[in-house]
């Protein structure tokens, strides 16, 4: 283990921030538009919504069920064909690796922050939701202001937890050869021959910044407890 | 659009051979993996809850940072790094294994140390789940610490967490996608593979996919028979919280 040369990494760092501003970026605009879609599926469901419901089921089932390196090729693969189709061109409509990472990203969340709304629904006492309705509230307002605010309230940590998981998964978008954190680590690591040090310093960036994330949940989990929960 | 999979590759065998080829791979990624990870995570997670101050805090950290660094990032440690920092003899050795197994060994290391991190959790929560009193009534019987733990705390645990060690076994048979990165042929790169050479993609990408749902089913059914035999009889109920074709996984373990 002679001559490691960590001076390379402080060269690389400007590139390697701008790696990792793109992994962050990956990561909220997946957690929002995965967290939206997530609600909807787990409400579905949670409906009982005739012939969508099933599909949601199916849906989430299958995305848990492939890795996720799997459906980032598929998606690299269909997207173009599908917007070239709706689009009638003719032929497929590259997108590039990007769009396709936040496309997959999204909807491949959106399986997972399904599943942990649609058990936070659950664990929502009866009680709640027959009182809005005694109190003659619509479906939709019982939903919105009485069932998901609970709902997000005993999940906020679960949920958080699942999106430092896809802040770590963001990295597999190494395959679509894009330049996130790890693949602007490798990047540089394979041009001057450098991947013991490229690869320790990120290695000890994640674990930083996975290592505060959850600190902070655990300190939320027990800020969040409501009190009369089960 | 499976008919790709009679065709002949340029090596002469059918691309369901290459196929079968992948899904041994990551076949015996999983399942050795699986046994590495749940060997090391039931001594990491009994260190947890060890009384002894530098056993819980060394348990803890191995769970940190074996969680909290992505498991492709971790790939590329045992691969890249690991050869370079050993020995120059050893490194060299290891460097020099010849194909598949250079790849091999190392995605296996990593696969089991990495699900052995979340197993390990999973066996701390067994454990800080049973009710006080076994401990007591095996002390009040003249068990040792080391007894106790053997024969009363960690069988009952395990038996406890069955039904949350199913998303770890369905993580890491998922995970093993992952190798493909340091050039283990496994199902997905051959998938992959099978498209370069043919551009059928969609032929030859849902006959893997297929193959990961059907694995995902054995994986469940297996892990629920396992939960029915071994179901601590009194405890609640660990029925699955709904029975369609593919069933509710748990919560999520990893990619």
């Amino acid at each position: 283990m002679n001559g490691l040369d960590f001076s390379v990494v402080a060269d690389a760092l400007p590139y390697l921030w701008k790696g990792l501003q793109f992994s962050l970026t990956l990561t909220v605009v997946a957690f929002a538009a995965g967290l939206v879609l997530g609600v909807a599926l787990a409400l579905v469901q949670h409906l009982e919504v005739p012939v969508l419901s099933p599909l949601a089921k199916v849906y989430v089932a299958i995305m848990r069920s492939i890795p996720l390196i799997m459906v980032l090729f598929w998606f690299f693969f269909l997207v173009p064909l599908i917007i070239g189709a709706m689009m009638n061109s003719g032929r497929p409509v590259p997108i590039g690796g990007l769009w396709t990472a936040i496309i997959t990203f999204s909807l491949f969340e959106a399986a997972y922050y399904s599943e942990i709304i649609r058990v936070g629904l659950r664990s929502v006492n009866k009680g709640q939701y027959e009182a809005a309705k005694a109190l003659s509230l619509s479906t939709a307002t019982t939903y919105r202001s009485i069932v998901l605010p609970q709902v997000f309230r005993i999940t906020s940590p679960i949920i958080l937890n699942q999106t430092i998981i896809l802040f770590q998964d963001t990295s597999l978008v190494y395959v679509l050869s894009l330049t996130d954190l790890t693949g602007a680590a490798s990047k540089i690591a394979q041009l001057n021959g450098t991947l013991v040090e490229m690869y320790l310093f990120i290695a000890l960036v994640y674990l930083v910044i996975c290592t505060s994330a959850s600190q902070l949940v655990a300190v939320l989990r027990k800020r969040t407890r409501i009190a009369t929960t089960r | 659009m499976f008919d790709v999979l009679f065709q002949r590759g340029f090596d002469g065998r059918l691309y369901l051979e290459w196929l079968l080829s992948g899904l041994g791979w990551t076949l015996a990624l999983a399942f050795i993996g699986w046994w590495i990870a749940f060997a090391i995570g039931v001594l990491v997670g009994v260190g947890r809850t060890s009384k002894s101050r530098v056993i819980a805090a060394l348990s803890r950290l191995y769970v940190e940072i074996f969680r909290n660094i992505p498991v492709l990032v971790q790939m590329f440690l045992w691969y890249f790094v690991l050869p370079e920092l050993l020995p120059t003899g050893l490194g060299t050795w290891v460097k020099q294994l010849p194909p598949p197994w250079g790849a091999f060994f190392p995605a296996l290391l990593c696969l089991g140390t990495y699900t052995a991190a979340r197993v390990a959790e999973q066996v701390r929560a067994g454990i800080e789940a049973l009710p006080q009193g076994q401990e007591e009534a095996a002390a009040a019987l003249g068990l040792s610490q080391l007894d106790t733990r053997r024969f009363v705390v960690v069988p009952q645990a395990l038996r406890l967490i069955i039904p949350s060690l199913t998303s770890e076994v369905m993580g890491i048979y998922k995970n093993t996608s992952v190798a493909l990165t340091i050039g283990l042929l496994e199902l997905t790169a051959q998938a992959r593979q099978i498209s370069e050479n043919t551009f059928q993609t969609f032929g030859a990408f849902a006959s893997a996919t297929i193959i990961y749902l059907l694995l995902a089913l054995v994986a469940y059914r297996l892990m629920l028979w396992i939960d029915a035999k071994y179901h601590i009889p009194g405890t609640s109920p660990s029925k699955p919280a709904r029975k369609p074709l593919f069933g509710l996984f748990g919560k999520r373990g990893a990619a």
